[in-house]
């Protein structure tokens, strides 16, 4: 128990050096825009094809299981988009962003930690909790939103695929499910969802990069625990924000 | 000048230097030398305020380092050039822009006075036509003068240098300890230099402070170390039957 409030203390105090005013706002703005490509346009493939095959699983489940003529068939379409919308686009997709960068970030950190170039960055005297990890929050509270936005789009579109090519719905009955009951306060929900995990992925895995000490092996379980972690809080996070955000 | 007073330090309880008390002078090679795991290292980063110190002083010009707020010791460190024991040169930034990140962080010097600088400084370290090359297209002897390159690019008043000809060859190691000496000489400024290799000893060492066992054991200059009748100074110096032979 000890060890969780010393880590904690840790991340805060961390927390507290990274959100200091930039050195150079012009370099803070370049790393940012760096970062959203690696973080975030190199991860849009990844994306696109886990969106658009859940999309398609998604309505398949939906129109196995509501199989029977007292529900409308549109409610295939409304059921995957609530699917979608609510919780695989911004959770599932979250969580596989906190492997792919989660751990790019923990061992690009920690790599530079146990070559000595986060000291030479200090000894510059340059602020490197700042240099490194504040443009990595701001990057991906900026750029996962969007793939998120993407990714939904395109569940909804695997959807809609499926579904008309194995006959399991139409495209009238589809699109009329997708507009059904529809309240944008649920896309409000999704992207304050997004902003929350992007900020506890990066957050986290920069704080296990950071706090690497030792080799190579050392790098790897901090690139382990920066993934791990981050997909547990994002789950408790998932369940927090859905209790304050949906309960009116 | 850097006075060093009393200065005490330890890891969880285990206790790596003792009592140690010291002065470097300007415009001289000041080594370090000692066994592996003498305390060198942590010396050098307390000198360089990466490590706090449990009890002592240090005086940068009779300005308590201790007594330094945040930003009176980052200002301090800007003119401070430090070559780390394996370059810690970015390895995302080519030498071109490792050598010139110093000044982009500390100078509001316009793009061409940066490169004019930066050409200059790999002049300096006879590396032209290298600005393009990325750290892992470098020798290892090319990374130690970049390193020296981005040390001295803001004109520093103290030189820290750990273990600059570690995994070099004998002949490139004696360019490495050249340029230092070069650089000390020409620019005045006080070089603390940590090392094992007796080359670099009798090549540089102006000023020795043999550390043995985390304490200040033997002090003098490279002369005295051959009349030197201090038992632990002469196993560590005289090791081999060949420096054995020399020193009869």
């Amino acid at each position: 128990m000890l060890k969780v409030f010393s880590q904690l203390g840790e991340y805060l105090l961390l927390m507290h050096q990274v959100f200091k005013r930039p050195e150079k706002f012009r370099i803070f703005h370049q790393q940012t825009v760096k970062e959203v490509e690696s973080i975030g346009l190199e991860s849009l493939w990844i994306v696109s094809i886990i969106s658009v095959f859940m999309g398609a699983v998604a309505t398949i489940q939906m129109a196995f299981n509501i199989d029977t003529p007292l529900i409308p068939k549109f409610t295939i379409g409304f059921a995957t988009r609530q699917t979608v919308v609510l919780e695989f686009s911004p959770t599932m997709i979250s969580l596989i962003l906190a492997g792919k960068v989660g751990s790019r970030i923990a061992s690009e950190i920690g790599t530079m930690r146990v070559t000595e170039q986060i000291d030479a960055l200090e000894i510059m005297g340059v602020n490197p909790a700042n240099h490194l990890i504040l443009p990595k929050i701001a990057a991906s509270i900026f750029i996962n939103p969007i793939l998120i936005i993407i990714s939904m789009v395109l569940a909804l579109l695997g959807g809609w695929l499926v579904g008309i090519s194995t006959n399991l719905v139409t495209t009238t009955d589809y699109i009329l499910g997708l507009r059904a009951f529809y309240q944008s306060s649920d896309i409000a929900y999704a992207l304050i969802k997004t902003g929350v995990f992007a900020f506890l992925i990066t957050s986290i895995s920069g704080f296990y990069g950071y706090r690497t000490r030792g080799g190579a092996e050392d790098v790897g379980k901090a690139s382990t625990k920066a993934v791990v972690q981050s997909s547990i809080f994002i789950i408790l996070f998932n369940l927090i924000l859905t209790q304050l955000l949906l309960n009116d | 000048m850097i006075e060093v007073n009393h200065i005490s330090k330890s890891f969880n309880g285990n206790q790596v230097l003792f009592d140690i008390t010291t002065r470097f002078t300007k415009g001289r090679n000041n080594l370090i030398i000692g066994r592996s795991g003498s305390g060198k290292t942590v010396l050098l980063k307390c000198i360089i305020g990466l490590y706090t110190i449990d009890d002592g002083d240090i005086l940068y010009e009779d300005k308590s380092l201790m007594a330094m707020d945040f930003e009176s010791r980052k200002n301090l460190r800007k003119e401070f050039g430090t070559l780390f024991q394996g370059g810690a040169l970015f390895s995302s930034l080519n030498v071109e822009e490792n050598v010139m990140f110093p000044l982009t962080m500390n100078t509001d010097m316009g793009n061409k006075e940066k490169l004019d600088r930066v050409n200059f400084c790999l002049q300096r370290v006879r590396l032209e036509n290298a600005n393009k090359l990325y750290p892992s297209q470098l020798s290892g002897g090319m990374t130690k003068r970049v390193a020296i390159a981005r040390a001295i690019a803001l004109n520093p008043r103290y030189l820290f240098c750990d273990e600059p000809n570690s995994g070099l060859d004998p002949s490139t190691a004696n360019v490495i300890d050249k340029l230092i000496n070069e650089i000390t000489e020409e620019y005045q400024i006080t070089t603390i230099v940590n090392t094992h290799d007796m080359n670099s000893v009798m090549e540089i060492g102006d000023q020795v402070a043999f550390i043995h066992e985390g304490h200040l054991w033997w002090e003098g200059s490279r002369d005295d170390i051959l009349q030197s009748d201090n038992k632990e100074l002469n196993d560590f110096v005289f090791a081999t039957e060949l420096t054995r032979k020399l020193k009869r």
